[in-house]
């Protein structure tokens, strides 16, 4: 019987690797999970979009769950989630702050006069690296942060009805609990 | 008079020749640019997703580039270039995957298959070293008759 | 009208499929002549049918009709009548269509080229065929079908991607998809005589230039798309290890072990279970690859457009067939001889060493390719394993076998005496340091790496000499010259010779550009110069040029060696308005020692362009290594004694009609 045991492994080797090639089609080889989650948000200190003058700090919003949302004006999908940001916002349900990524000051107040703005205010970061220390790497990105400041939530890509109900809510449940 | 034309010609090409100049390096630095591409050729760019940071032209790997420059001009080692960019960006963004636990199979799997290949290879030769001479199909004369047996 | 008709010739085709894959073998089984009968007109009308399919889709596509929804997705009527003909195979549905060619294709040349296969061998291999056949036409039928029609059909289409619109798409795909799908001659016949149970010498030398055609047109495939990647993404890389060339290296790699074990079991009959795993192995890794490229399940530059559906179908009928060619081998396999008997020391354990080491690669390569995707899927997080990886663990495993390659042709059959082995290398062994050292030296880069490198390359030539040497010294009494005696090597063992010889040839051009490249990424205003290497190289300056669908900025650099004018190179860039993409189009002066390559990078201010050159020392030897082992390859495949058995068989055959 030995002798005719080791014939099967071939078989054996090649079905465990079939269940692994079939749990791969239900992932994305493409998404990148946050390093971030769990740490608190890196500091930054960043004039407002609308407001030169002003500095906003992340140790402004300590005490306080807010979500924080990475878009642009250049950026066509950002088109896509803004309506629905708009009227998320209105919901009131999170103080909402925009980081305008590597766009130009008119570029940026134009879109948002254009389409709306739900943020309580836009940051400006012009170069981009506020957005590399948030592991930025497409537009848009969604953070939540927790009242000690630490990222508890990232979301890639335009937000969704259904993003929206199922991971946000639940998730500010329980950071405001 | 022909002398001074020629004179004037032979100033003229001098003057010329003087004015091909020997192009520009695109750094300003040649070494710290070598640095910042052999560690920038082992991350992967994020945007695109199959091409190294230091081939892409993608905003997000210019501005990667960027900061690695900066980084290496204010004397960080490549550990610490690494450690900022995983911070970041997570394992996925390092081509050479580190080595931890999750990862042991990966580095020593190579190793282990050739153990294993070469430890059944032994066992299928002492196997055959004491089965009987009639398992055996006997040897075609044709072949050992041959000087080189090709 | 013409969609519909191929649409309709693919059912049919189908139809015969299944007559096929059904009837000859049972009748094989059973012993009825009429039913094994069926199989050889099956395949050829398949095939028949299949290439009137494909015919009307590339009519389609030179048509530029774009009701058809493929067409109107991958061409565009401003594309040159080649590249429409090329765009047949851009996209999934069409490459699948040429899958489906190709296997119809070879079954055909099976059926063709089989007069000496006995009745049932050959019924059952048709057959199995088949099967393979079903599987692909219910895939493309049901799933990707490249004739679907488009309700609103589009003025234009949106045109082939431009990085396609090249030489290479004409060749390379169609290269690498022969020697994928040849691949399945083996594969059938290693199921069919394992179904029938007549595993013998007979079966291996039946199966031999079937395989090694196969790995011909798979070794020129991967070189080809080695070398379009060279010239055409402009940054000189030539290997990325990306998962979809792993895809197609990791088949090449088992075909090569199969075809040395091939060898063995051919001439002593031993490792006969072990070469028809090999034979399952290599087609699976082509099924394998087929599904990595198309299933979206890992990020590749190379991917096709995806859908989770197609995947979960192929992934369906990769696991029916390798699964049940993997079952079949389990239950038959233990009950195969073990064929003649052989010594620890001896031609056939270096083989087998060789096997090993191959597949150890070929685990190695799966593993890097493979191991994101078993991480992800058990939650243990997103890794990436890249070049870093591959070249580390690669390379030590290729060393002990260009070793072997040296020793193993000197070694007798049966039994080999090591000392005898040494003191016959040692000179061999000896030059290859020397001369490695002697180069390093010479070229002012004494690398460890590289040297070793250079002395694998000089061994496996050394050591051909040795052998070369052996074969044609004087031997016994009877007086014959040089000439003569070269002549009597059988043309199989040039082929060896030559192959090995490509491969040395292969490494040499590695090793050399890997540690001799220059890279200079310069700005260059008109008139500047910058030297590489002893090349000075001139900016002439850009100019605008129109081309067939795009508009170019042309690039003049003069290049001289010594102030002796070597050549005029013209990089460009290229837009192509319709998809709005900027292709960068390297100039290259391919050379016998080496390549200059320049490519424009962007424009700055004022007429100054950056400007990328490269001087790569003996980068074509990497690719002429590659023709030189399929040349290798093809007179191995020609070798008289396969065109000898069928002159035999007809010659017996007439004596028994007669």
């Amino acid at each position: 019987m030995m002798k005719s045991l080791r014939y099967i492994l071939p078989l054996l080797a090649f079905l465990v690797l079939a269940g692994f090639l079939a749990r791969g089609l239900n992932l994305d080889p493409r998404e990148v999970p946050s390093p971030l989650i769990g740490k608190p948000a890196p500091s930054f200190a960043l004039t407002r979009l609308d407001d030169p003058a002003t500095t906003f700090k992340r140790d402004d919003m300590l005490g306080k769950v807010w979500m924080l949302n990475v878009w642009a004006s250049w950026c066509v999908a950002c088109r896509e989630e803004h309506p629905l940001l708009v009227e998320f916002s209105k919901r009131g349900l999170v103080p909402l702050y925009g980081l305008n990524y590597k766009d130009k000051r008119p570029d940026g107040q134009g879109w948002l006069a254009r389409f709306g703005n739900p943020y309580n205010a836009s940051l400006f970061d012009d170069d981009g690296r506020v957005g590399i220390d948030f592991g930025v790497y497409g537009v848009p990105e969604t953070f939540l942060i927790d009242k000690q400041g630490v990222i508890r939530l990232k979301h890639i890509g335009p937000l969704t009805p259904d993003v929206i109900r199922e991971r946000i809510e639940p998730m500010l449940k329980k950071l405001n609990a | 008079m022909r002398r001074f034309f020629f004179t004037l010609l032979a100033m003229w090409m001098l003057a010329g020749s003087a004015l091909a100049n020997e192009a520009a390096p695109l750094a300003a630095d040649p070494v710290l640019e070598a640095r910042m591409t052999r560690i920038t050729a082992e991350l992967r760019c994020l945007v695109c997703q199959n091409q190294t940071i230091a081939d892409s032209n993608a905003d997000l790997a210019v501005d990667l580039r960027r900061q690695v420059r900066e980084m290496l001009r204010k004397g960080d080692d490549d550990a610490k270039i690494i450690q900022y960019m995983t911070d970041r960006y997570g394992d996925f963004v390092l081509y050479r995957p580190p080595v931890k636990a999750t990862t042991m199979l990966l580095w020593f799997g190579p190793a282990l298959m050739l153990l294993f290949g070469f430890g059944a290879l032994a066992v299928v030769m002492r196997r055959r070293a004491r089965a009987a001479a009639n398992q055996f199909e006997p040897d075609d004369p044709a072949l050992f008759a041959d000087p080189h047996q090709s | 009208m013409i969609p519909e008709i191929g649409h309709f010739a693919l059912w049919l085709a189908l139809g015969v499929a299944l007559m096929l894959s059904v009837i000859p073998i049972m009748g094989a089984a059973r012993g009825r002549g009429d039913w094994m009968a069926i199989a050889r007109p099956a395949a050829t009308l398949q095939f028949v049918l299949v290439a009137f399919a494909f015919g009307c889709l590339v009519a389609a596509f030179v048509g530029n009709d774009f009701s058809v929804l493929y067409v109107a997705t991958n061409s565009n009527t401003s594309l040159p009548t080649h590249y429409r003909v090329a765009a047949v195979w851009g996209g999934h549905e069409g490459s699948m269509l040429l899958w489906l060619l190709m296997l119809t294709g070879w079954a055909f040349a099976v059926a063709r080229f089989s007069k000496h296969l006995p009745a049932p061998v050959l019924a059952r291999i048709l057959s199995v065929m088949g099967w393979l056949s079903v599987g692909f036409l219910l895939f493309l039928l049901l799933t990707s079908n490249p004739f679907d029609r488009l309700a609103n059909p589009p003025l234009d289409g949106r045109d082939l991607n431009p990085l396609l619109q090249d030489p290479g798409m004409v060749f390379h795909p169609p290269m690498l998809y022969m020697g994928y799908v040849g691949l399945s001659v083996a594969f059938s016949f290693a199921v069919a005589a394992l179904i029938g149970g007549n595993l013998d010498t007979t079966w291996a030398r039946w199966t031999r230039p079937w395989t090694t055609v196969a790995w011909i047109f798979l070794t020129i495939g991967i070189a080809m798309g080695s070398g379009w990647a060279y010239y055409e993404l402009g940054w000189g890389g030539w290997w990325f290890w990306d998962p979809v060339e792993n895809a197609s290296f990791m088949p090449w790699l088992v075909a090569t072990a199969l075809i040395h074990s091939l060898a063995v079991t051919e001439k002593r009959g031993s490792f006969k279970s072990w070469t028809v795993l090999l034979a399952i192995l290599a087609f699976s890794l082509s099924l394998l690859g087929t599904f990595l490229v198309r299933s979206g399940v890992l990020s590749s530059v190379h991917a096709f457009a995806t859908d989770p559906k197609r995947g979960l179908f192929i992934l369906g009928f990769l696991v029916l067939v390798i699964g049940a060619s993997l079952a079949l081998y389990a239950w038959r396999a233990p009950s195969v001889g073990l064929g003649a008997r052989f010594e620890w020391v001896s031609r056939e354990t270096f083989l087998l060493a060789n096997n090993v080491l191959l597949m150890a690669a070929c685990g190695a390569v799966l593993l890097g390719t493979l191991y994101p995707l078993l991480l992800d899927a058990l939650g243990m997080g997103k890794i990436s394993v890249g070049p870093p990886y591959f070249d580390t663990v690669f390379v030590p495993l290729m060393a002990p076998l260009i070793f072997l390659i040296g020793v193993g042709p000197l070694a007798r059959w049966k039994q080999a005496e090591l000392p005898q082995l040494a003191r016959r290398l040692r000179w061999a062994f000896g030059a290859a340091i020397v001369a490695a050292l002697l180069v390093s030296w010479l070229r002012g880069h004494l690398g460890i790496v590289s040297t070793l490198g250079l002395a694998m390359a000089f061994w496996i030539v050394a050591a051909l000499a040795t052998d070369l040497a052996d074969r044609l010294r004087p031997n016994g009494i009877v007086k014959t010259s040089v000439l003569h005696r070269a002549r009597q090597i059988p043309r199989a063992m040039v082929g060896m010779m030559v192959a090995h010889l490509g491969l040395a040839v292969f490494i040499f051009g590695v090793t050399m550009v890997k540690s001799g490249e220059v890279e200079r990424d310069v700005k260059m205003a008109v008139g500047d110069t910058t030297e590489v290497l002893g090349y000075t190289f001139t900016f002439r300056g850009v100019q605008s040029l129109p081309g067939p669908n795009y508009r170019a900025a042309q690039g003049t650099i003069a290049v001289t060696r010594d102030g002796k004018p070597v050549t005029t190179l013209h990089p460009e860039k290229r837009n192509f308005p319709v998809t709005g993409a900027v292709m960068t189009e390297a100039a290259i002066d391919a050379g016998f020692t080496r390549d200059l390559y320049v490519s424009l990078g962007e424009p700055l201010d004022g007429g100054t362009w950056i400007v990328r050159v490269y001087v790569k020392p003996f980068i074509d030897w990497i690719w002429g290594g590659c023709l030189m082992m399929a040349f290798g390859g093809f007179l191995a495949a020609t070798d008289r004694r396969y065109r000898a058995k069928v002159r035999q068989t007809q010659a017996a055959d007439a004596k028994v009609v007669a």
